[in-house]
């Protein structure tokens, strides 16, 4: 009932402009209560001002009255404004909850541990640039002498790309007593996510498989950064590179394997982009420079090198991680 | 950072000319160049990056999502004046192998089937 509010108001104004007194304040101030349960807007309110004011003071300047025109008019945009600015606060804390909850999955179900094999030492850090990491590292003991290994980057945050890497834990886990090779199981994770992926979602997956009788690791990569395989004896690096697209973009893709054997002190550091296209102010950071913080702790244990690593490179980033950082080494200990 | 998208249809071709650089900021404004385009069947369009230096992971995904797009309604999609670094990002996520793929900067062509 905008009508009787505007004549309850204009007397309670009235007894204001007369009295001027606490009391007739104070009825003012309850009364802002009724306009917001009858729904009455700040501009209505104005509105319903000037009506009383003009009705009140039959000789108002009209200068005063068209003044309020104006402040009418304000306040309807600021009124706009700050429901936009309500919206996107409610918006971004919906944004933070989920993220929350995203968090919260990556730091119990998707978490990993390390595996014991004998003569392989294995050393691994995932670190995120923001709170949710989109890295993924997942590690799977088949036999007590086989070790595999997913390092995966996903574009995207929160709870897709927390169920893209549950999809990734899966696929591994439910091939897990079925013996499969590298190209396998990307061939088979890649149809389980293409179908349900978001058109420019995507993930990149290095997948590998070592084994202690053999000592061979057999890798395939799913458009995902070549890792880097040093070779003690030669005291050299080679790219560990292989054929395969990106998981998510096209059902049916092939993807190659290949196969290294290791010796004594050899090792392979798989990466993410985060570390292989380190930014700096400088410019980017040329893989030889990795190979260089590498071979200065080679004799360290697994573990001391990516942490190594990790500490050189934040700290030629300014300790500020533009990209999620993982990187593990497995290294043959004997 | 700045990125900005030019559109020049020549003979039923769509081409864009992108300069700039393509991360999470810039991508969605990319991304909406390209959804703006009205998808035909059997349309070609060409993707000149000779201007752009730098491009990340979201980057790419804004191109995966056109290049389903495209292939959905029997189109061609190419990509051209890549530089060498932008060229071993599409190498490496295996991308060059699906998508056309021509004038590489300082290189041969490295057109795919």
């Amino acid at each position: 009932m905008p009508q009787e509010a505007g004549l309850q108001y204009k007397q309670m104004l009235d007894n204001y402009l007369r009295s001027q007194g606490e009391e007739d304040l104070y009825l003012g101030q309850q009364f802002s209560r009724s306009f917001i349960e009858k729904k009455i807007a700040p501009e209505d309110v104005i509105s319903i001002h000037k009506t009383s004011i003009e009705e009140l003071i039959k000789d108002l300047p009209s200068e005063v009255s068209v003044s309020f025109d104006f402040l009418i008019e304000m306040m309807i945009h600021y009124g706009l404004a700050l429901k936009e600015h309500q919206s996107l606060i409610r918006k971004q804390e919906a944004i933070q909850m989920e993220m929350d909850v995203a968090v919260k999955v990556q730091n119990t179900l998707l978490q990993t541990a390390t595996p014991e094999v004998n003569g392989l030492d294995i050393g691994w850090i995932s670190r995120p640039a923001k709170r949710m990491n989109g890295d993924y590292v997942y590690f799977l003991n088949e036999t007590s002498n086989e070790v595999c290994l997913a390092v995966a980057d996903i574009i995207g945050k929160g709870m897709s790309a927390a169920m893209h890497m549950s999809m990734v834990k899966f696929g591994m886990d439910s091939l897990r007593y079925e013996k499969r090779s590298p190209s396998h199981v990307l061939s088979f994770i890649n149809n389980m996510i293409e179908k349900s992926i978001s058109d420019s979602m995507f993930i990149s997956m290095f997948y590998g498989k070592y084994d202690t009788d053999t000592a061979t690791f057999r890798y395939s990569s799913a458009g995902h950064e070549p890792a880097l395989f040093y070779r003690a004896a030669e005291k050299s690096f080679t790219q560990l590179e292989s054929k395969g697209l990106l998981l998510g973009v096209q059902e049916g893709a092939n993807y190659e394997e290949r196969t290294v054997k290791l010796e004594k002190d050899d090792y392979i550091a798989i990466m993410t982009d985060g570390v292989s296209e380190t930014r700096t102010e400088k410019g980017f950071i040329e893989m030889d420079v990795i190979e260089d913080l590498l071979h200065h702790v080679k004799s360290e244990s697994a573990q001391v090198m990516v942490d190594y690593l990790f500490n050189e490179l934040s700290r030629m980033q300014d300790y500020q991680l533009r990209d999620d950082f993982t990187l593990v080494i497995l290294k043959k200990t004997k | 950072m700045n990125l900005q998208v030019e559109q020049v249809d020549k003979d039923l071709v769509h081409n864009f000319k992108i300069i700039g650089e393509i991360d999470i900021y810039t991508a969605p404004k990319l991304k909406e160049h390209l959804t703006n385009l009205e998808q035909a069947e059997g349309m070609e369009v060409e993707l000149d990056l000779s201007e752009v230096n730098y491009m990340d992971s979201t980057g790419l995904g804004v191109f995966v999502g056109f290049y389903k797009e495209v292939k959905a309604h029997n189109g061609k999609m190419v990509i051209k004046g890549l530089n060498q670094r932008l060229y071993r990002l599409f190498e490496i996520t295996g991308l060059s192998e699906i998508m056309q793929i021509k004038e590489i900067e300082g290189g041969e062509d490295h057109a795919s089937v």
